[in-house]
């Protein structure tokens, strides 16, 4: 690599790095004061992007009509994200964390489809900034004036911020408010009107940034999770909560991404390095090694102890003989009763239950909230297909080993992982789950790429739906059942314990990182049994399965049904795997309806529909009482 | 200006506050005296709206408070002073005061930083020093002194002498003698019997959630029986 090939690479890097830092340093501010991570974050960022796209039309491709389309579609965004925290957040502050974070998550499928309403499925390509089209030579080698522009526009925001948080008003509140926003209520501040403002600021910054990327990138939808994904990587490289530990670690994966796309192909002592296809991936390994260096990120402090409003998880009862019996007997009825689709659709609801059980034994009960658990799930899919297909073994066999390669899987993403705690630990599974899906997606000769596994059919005595059916309801059954047990065993006792008061489990004797682990590896293990089970229903296997998509359709599963029960992540399985099929089957605009329907859930029942059902049922008794 | 009645409250399922009644006059300072664990700063937070209570009233300037938002409490002139004084650590000490920062009242004497400093001498030489660098007394002077900003009618002292050194101790009994000056009504929670005789005009005695006595200071100094059954340790 030449001197000047290094510093064009560098400019590269530092013009990608300005959105991405004002899209992280948004989200940064906005958990720092209201504690909610705003899955929503990178759809404001799309919105920013369509936005643009449309006002430039509308206002002419004129210099003047091009900044103002871009100031105002920041603006715009600004406001659908007060909005957002006007109708949604500010009913829920009180709930727990996580079913705030399901709230979002119900935010983004609605926003993803008044895109899709709005703007259409195609990739819209949008002009060049009017006035900055030109190139400069640099070197000898030509750099967009707009990227030069872009360079620029990071570090005044940054300094924007700065002097914001540091010599206003607003920004000691903002600032207080981060450290101990009671408080700062019981001094007469008005948190609502506070976390308003903050979410407006931090919106902007979210639609400031996908507007300024219009020359650069297609507005498309898939980028609110690709965004949400890289800005979750920057906040936490770089320590939430800190604007300019934000631009640091922007300007680290800018770089870095622009290196490897430079860099490209290498021979390194014969073996052939694709550094351009280390894109995707670079800042997660970049991530990874940065939280286990420093684990509060590299400008990060450790996160306060939040003073919690929310009462402590209560103790899990164990489901009763009469519920698990009377539900078995009903399931092996179903395909002698029921026609040929129920019999499909529980198969699908079998495999999820499973997976949303092992979520919930990890983020309830353990106390370590994943955001990136379909790793275990794709990769027992892809394990199970990959060794019949190419391995040769036998269905039975393949089905058998796969647990176990998700579970091999688990123990080296689980060995960093439980180094962390919070959002950082979640944050860090997500990594992971990223990871795992740029390789699977990448390597097209094992894994067959974006086209996936064809041709994944189980034995022929398990061919029939009926069959496999019962095998579904066995293994899948089976897992759940282990799971459950486990949680009652003096192991389960002991991750509980390690959830409700660290110290104390381990002045105890508990070895808690142990323990914490192998729960990891446990789940992994089954989400993998239920990634196999399923890749032999549908007979091929795609990287979706892998996806963030799949790893928030897991949390919203448990969190609809209600992470302080056990039954709870069942219902919530089978009631948004039924719900999805349901709806989209009758519109293309099924996400909205799902999202309307767990948004009303969230504000109704803020326990989840089983926590909920249980809450009134008790409250019920009293009143009979 | 403050009156209890009959007040409940609840941690979870643990019944804090049994019908909890007393009362507090502008230009008056009254103490509530109890063990640890008595609710002493359970009533402090109920009072401010930071636990919800769960029976009675709460009567501020002829205004009922109990259903209302800690920052609404506060706007009417009430203000707080937490135990574990909650200093911004982040903050400066002039960003601390900052974020307490009310409009000025017609009925209450109104504080600026220079008159602030005046009360807090030893603030007044670290103006940009961050909370966290501070001193257990100085933040328990900080924290007095951000509340002050808010300019309240009434405040709420929750064991305002725990854990400072004699001398500062001294300092703070004197504060609370010049709040009384300016015509504040001053409500404070406290162990340490001795301080509290020193700024004291009434005191109640709160065990377990229920008051045992109300009256003045000089009948408790002269109760050794009660102060024998209620406060020693």
């Amino acid at each position: 690599m030449t001197f000047a090939s290094i510093i064009i690479q560098l400019l590269n890097g530092l013009a990608a790095a300005a959105s991405l830092f004002l899209v992280s340093a948004g989200l940064s501010l906005i958990f720092g004061v209201t504690r909610i991570v705003n899955f929503a974050h990178g759809s404001l960022y799309m919105l920013g992007l369509y936005g643009a796209y449309s006002l430039i039309q509308a206002l002419g491709r004129t210099p003047v009509g091009f900044w103002t389309s871009v100031v105002l579609a920041a603006l715009a965004v600004g406001l659908v994200g007060v909005l957002i925290e006007v109708l949604v957040l500010r009913r829920i502050y009180r709930a727990p964390e996580l079913f705030q974070l399901l709230a979002t998550f119900a935010v983004v499928l609605v926003i993803k489809d008044i895109a899709l309403f709005t703007w259409g499925a195609e990739d819209l390509v949008g002009p060049r900034a009017p006035g900055l089209s030109m190139a400069i030579e640099i070197l000898g080698r030509r750099i967009p004036a707009y990227d030069l522009l872009l360079i620029a526009i990071g570090p005044v925001v940054l300094l924007a911020m700065w002097l914001l948080l540091t010599r206003t008003r607003w920004g000691a509140l903002v600032r207080a408010a981060t450290q101990d926003r009671e408080m700062v209520g019981a001094l007469g501040v008005d948190q609502a009107k506070l976390f308003t403002s903050v979410f407006f600021v931090g919106s902007v910054l979210a639609g400031l940034g996908g507007a300024l990327q219009i020359p650069r990138e297609p507005a498309n939808l898939e980028l609110d999770l690709s965004v949400i994904a890289d800005a979750f990587v920057v906040t936490v490289v770089g320590g939430l909560g800190s604007i300019g530990g934000a631009f640091l670690a922007a300007v680290l994966i800018g770089v870095a991404k622009a290196f490897c796309i430079g860099v490209g192909t290498v021979n390194w002592f014969g073996a052939e390095i694709v550094f351009s296809k280390l894109t995707l991936v670079v800042e997660f390994l970049i991530m990874a090694i940065v939280l286990v260096v420093r684990p509060f990120g590299l400008l990060g402090k450790p996160q306060a102890a939040q003073r919690l409003a929310a009462d402590p998880a209560p103790p899990l009862t164990v489901p009763s003989w009469t519920f698990v019996l009377v539900g078995l007997v009903l399931l092996l009825a179903v395909p002698i009763a029921a026609d040929r689709y129920v019999t499909i659709l529980l198969t699908d609801i079998f495999c999820f239950a499973l997976f949303a059980i092992s979520l919930h034994f990890i983020m309830g009960p353990a106390g370590m909230v994943s955001f990136g658990h379909a790793a275990y799930f794709g990769l027992g899919a892809y394990a199970a297909g990959l060794l019949l297909k190419r391995g040769g073994l036998p269905m039975e066999a393949a089905l058998v080993l796969a647990p176990l390669v998700a579970g091999a899987f688990a123990v080296v993403y689980g060995w960093f992982c439980v180094r962390l705690s919070g959002v950082y630990l979640a944050m860090l599974t997500l990594a992971f789950a990223q990871i795992s899906w740029s390789i699977v997606f990448q390597w097209d000769s094992f894994t067959g790429g974006s086209n996936g596994v064809f041709g994944v059919w189980p034995s022929a005595w398990l061919a029939g739906k009926t069959a496999y059916y019962y095998l579904a309801l066995a293994f899948c059954g089976a897992g759940i059942a282990l799971l459950w047990r486990v949680l009652f065993s003096p192991f389960g006792f002991a991750l509980r314990a390690g959830r409700d008061s660290p110290l104390r489990a381990e002045a105890i004797g508990i070895d808690l990182r142990a323990y914490q682990w192998m729960a990891f590896v446990l789940v992994g293990a089954l989400a993998g049994l239920a990634g196999a089970v399923y890749a032999f229903s549908k007979g091929s296997i795609s990287p979706s399965a892998i996806s963030i998509a799949q790893s928030t359709d897991g949390l919203i599963m448990v969190l609809l049904g209600g992470v302080e029960t056990l039954t709870g992540p069942l219902a919530g399985a089978a009631i948004f795997t039924w719900l999805r099929d349901e709806v989209a089957r009758r519109t293309e605009f099924w996400r909205a309806v799902m999202g309307v329907v767990i948004l009303a859930i969230v504000l109704l029942f803020p326990q989840g529909l089983i926590g909920g059902l249980k809450a009134l049922t008790q409250r019920w008794r009293e009143a009979r009482a | 200006m403050l009156l209890i009645k009959d007040l409940h409250a609840y941690y979870g399922r643990a019944h804090i506050l049994h019908g909890v009644s007393l009362e507090a006059s502008a230009g008056e300072v009254v103490a509530l005296l109890g063990r640890n664990g008595a609710g002493k700063s359970t009533m402090m937070k109920t009072i401010m709206g930071l636990v919800s209570a769960a029976k009675g009233e709460v009567t501020f300037d002829g205004r009922r408070i109990e259903r209302l938002q800690p920052y609404r409490i506060a706007r009417l002139g009430l203000g707080y002073v937490p135990e574990d004084r909650r200093i911004f650590t982040e903050l400066s000490v002039m960003e601390n005061l900052a974020v307490g920062l009310q409009p000025p009242r017609k009925d209450a004497p109104s504080w600026t930083e220079d008159k602030l400093f005046a009360l807090f001498p030893n603030l007044a030489n670290m103006r940009e020093r961050p909370g966290g660098r501070m001193s257990g007394g100085e933040q328990q002077m900080l924290t007095i002194a951000r509340t002050l900003m808010g300019n309240p009618r009434c405040v709420l002292l929750d064991e305002p002498s725990e854990g400072l050194a004699p001398i500062i101790v001294e300092q703070m009994a004197r504060s609370i003698h010049a709040l009384k000056g300016e015509g504040l009504c001053v409500l404070l929670s406290e162990q340490n019997l001795h301080f509290s005789q020193a700024v004291a005009d009434r005191a109640y005695i709160i065990e377990k959630g229920q008051i045992r006595f109300g009256g003045s200071m000089a009948e408790l100094t002269a109760d050794a029986a009660l102060r024998e059954q209620y406060l020693s340790v």
